[in-house]
């Protein structure tokens, strides 16, 4: 993969300001990218490409349905259309729009999708986004993606532009640690990614989750030698179910991670491929449960909705048979390994 | 320029062979929205066969003038009429509905050549037209985009989303039509839930509003002109019609708005079709 767009500061950048700082630099590069907003430019970020290509962007006001149904005409008329809105507005707001004018007609429209899951916490609950993914899945020709880093969110940006038809791209709204060391690791959309090999539980995680469950492979390994495989499922939809397949084959037991409901996204789509395998698999779906989520800081409420590291941990001392107590060595090595990133 | 008297006795020998076409059609669909398709006929008329500019056997040339039929559910009004142009042969017309056809309700425009957008739930036309409109306006290109609403559509919020952001981008190239037939499902589009006073929402919107007969091609053409005239901002043609137009039993019928026609009922609706024409 070339390096070309991959010019922004993994280390100091919101994976928001990453894909307004790719998106500016892929305007440069290709004229027919326009990009829409409904009075979100500051908060989606793509302000950057509207001060660099004023004529090509346009903030429609706060009316969604309109900024879904503008960017199919304007994909009509031969445009690449790149949208972005909170997740929460594009998915339920506009949701008909999405699916009738934009995957109907399966239109060359890249959808993303900012604020998704916990990431704007304390906003509370009018402003999260649970169920995206289980609503954009279902919509025929979309391809749903929930990259885990700044690295991701970049290679799926540049990906969809030349990926057919509409692409639905969730991220979330803080500073996000990267999981990946480089923007070159073999990203391709529907290719998920094995971080880390293991035998006795699969952890299949996306978006926030990514992180989380290759540092909870790595502690446990060294703490209490349980082998943990962990897979980066990137693109929801398409899902890898190659990948699904091969870890209820090597592992017997997976576990889902993702910043969103239990219900519709990596979680069921992960359970759809194990029913329909016929195989075997012990499963355990991390996420929100069917409830309205609570208010809070984001990263507290990844803890209370057991998708950050410690509850990953929890979840896989479960399923080997352990307790699912986190014990103080195993406590102590998260503070020290937060520490060290942090 | 004024539609001179042949013209004028062109499009409404057309508009005669149209409504014919359509009540064919609704028979073979087993079915169809018949009232709204009446309505609706002679704005289509005027614009495909006098105004737009279009190549049938292109129909994805990218200079031609578009058309929204935002009002999806006149498919069965609208298919005749792209079938006389010679967009597809007229014989599968005679699948409409059919399991497996190509043609339902509402038109698909990845199925049906000439159709410009797949439309059918309403309020979602004049968005994509206001985006045709201004990708046309960042292309310079000189193409219009014509859009046609239902009059009970314009219950729906995001008309009126779409009527803002058509004049605060001034788009002159986008010209629209509601075919203000007074009735929508389930009754009087003012009793359900009123538009009036509807010229002056668009005119409040900062669109050049008229308002004409929606059946009488002269002051259609005025109108058309007028919109042609227009700078700086999108131009709203409030077409007044009357729903079932041409059969006489179905004519500002609520119940006509859907309806299959037993032969019976065929051979009347042709017969006061042929009347309303002097074809008799």
């Amino acid at each position: 993969m070339s390096s070309q767009f991959h010019n922004y500061d993994i280390e100091k950048m919101t994976p928001t300001e990453i894909y307004g700082e790719v998106l500016t630099q892929m305007g440069k590069a290709r004229e027919e990218i326009v990009t829409l907003t409904a009075d979100l430019a500051k908060s989606t970020k793509t302000k950057k490409f509207a001060s660099e290509f004023p004529e090509r962007f346009f903030n429609v006001g706060i009316a969604e349905q309109n900024l879904f149904g503008i960017a199919s005409g304007m994909a009509l008329a031969g445009f690449l259309p790149f949208v972005s809105t909170f997740a929460v507005f594009a998915s339920l707001r506009a949701s008909e729009q999405i699916r009738t004018d934009i995957c109907y007609q399966n239109l060359n429209c890249k959808i993303i999708a900012t604020h998704s899951g916990l990431s704007f916490g304390q906003a509370g609950t009018t402003h999260h986004c649970t169920e995206d993914m289980g609503v954009m899945r279902s919509f025929a020709n979309m391809t749903v993606i929930a990259p885990a880093d700044g690295y991701e969110i970049a290679n799926a940006v540049i990906s969809s532009a030349d990926y057919p038809g509409p692409v639905y791209i969730r991220i979330g709204r803080e500073f996000e640690r990267p999981v990946h060391k480089h923007h070159e690791y073999g990203y391709e959309i529907g290719k998920a990614i094995t971080l880390h090999e293991g035998s006795d539980v699969t952890v299949i995680a996306c978006g926030t989750g990514v992180l989380h469950a290759e540092k909870a492979a790595r502690i446990l390994n060294e703490n209490r030698g349980i082998k943990v495989k962990v897979i980066d499922m990137h693109t929801i939809k398409p899902l890898d179910q190659k990948a699904v397949l091969e870890a209820i084959e090597e592992t017997g037991k997976i576990i889902t991670v993702e910043n969103h409901s239990i219900i519709g996204g990596l979680g069921s789509a992960v359970a759809e491929t194990i029913a329909e395998s016929g195989k075997l698999c012990h499963l355990k779906r991390l996420g929100v449960p069917d409830s309205f989520s609570g208010v809070g800081h984001p990263e507290e409420l990844q803890k209370y909705y057991s998708i950050d590291t410690e509850g990953i941990i929890s979840a896989i001392s479960e399923m080997v048979g352990e307790t699912p107590e986190v014990d103080k060595e195993t406590k102590l090595a998260l503070n020290d390994d937060w520490k060290n990133v942090v | 320029m004024a539609l001179t008297e042949e013209q004028i006795a062109a499009l409404t020998e057309k508009a005669w062979e149209i409504r014919r076409k359509i009540i064919k059609t609704i028979v073979w669909a087993g079915g169809g929205h018949v009232g709204g398709a009446l309505s609706q006929v002679d704005i289509l008329v005027i614009l495909y066969y006098h105004y737009m500019n279009i190549d049938p056997q292109n129909p994805k040339w990218e200079n031609r003038d578009r058309l929204i039929l935002s009002k999806g559910h006149g498919g069965v009004g609208y298919a005749p009429i792209l079938a006389d142009k010679g967009y597809f042969h007229e014989e599968l017309l005679q699948k409409f509905n059919h399991t497996h056809s190509d043609f339902a309700m509402h038109l698909d425009h990845l199925k049906v050549p000439g159709v410009d957008a797949s439309t059918g739930s309403l309020g979602h036309g004049l968005p994509i037209a206001v985006g045709l409109a201004l990708g046309a306006k960042l292309k310079g290109k000189k193409w219009r985009t014509f859009c046609i609403l239902g009059d009970g559509e314009c219950n729906e919020g995001s008309v009126w989303e779409a009527a803002m952001a058509a004049k605060h981008y001034n788009l002159s190239n986008l010209t629209a039509f509601v075919d203000r037939n007074q009735l929508c499902i389930d009754g009087s589009v003012e009793n359900i839930m009123a538009l009036e006073p509807f010229k002056e929402k668009w005119m409040s919107f900062g669109w050049n509003t008229l308002e004409i007969d929606g059946h009488d091609f002269q002051q259609l053409g005025k109108a058309i002109e007028n919109a042609h005239e227009t700078t700086e901002k999108p131009t709203m043609i409030i077409a007044n019609t009357v729903k079932g137009k041409g059969v006489d039993y179905m004519e500002g019928e609520v119940p006509w708005h859907y309806g299959g026609l037993d032969p019976e009922k065929e051979e009347m609706a042709l017969k006061s079709i042929d009347q309303l024409y002097g074809k008799t």
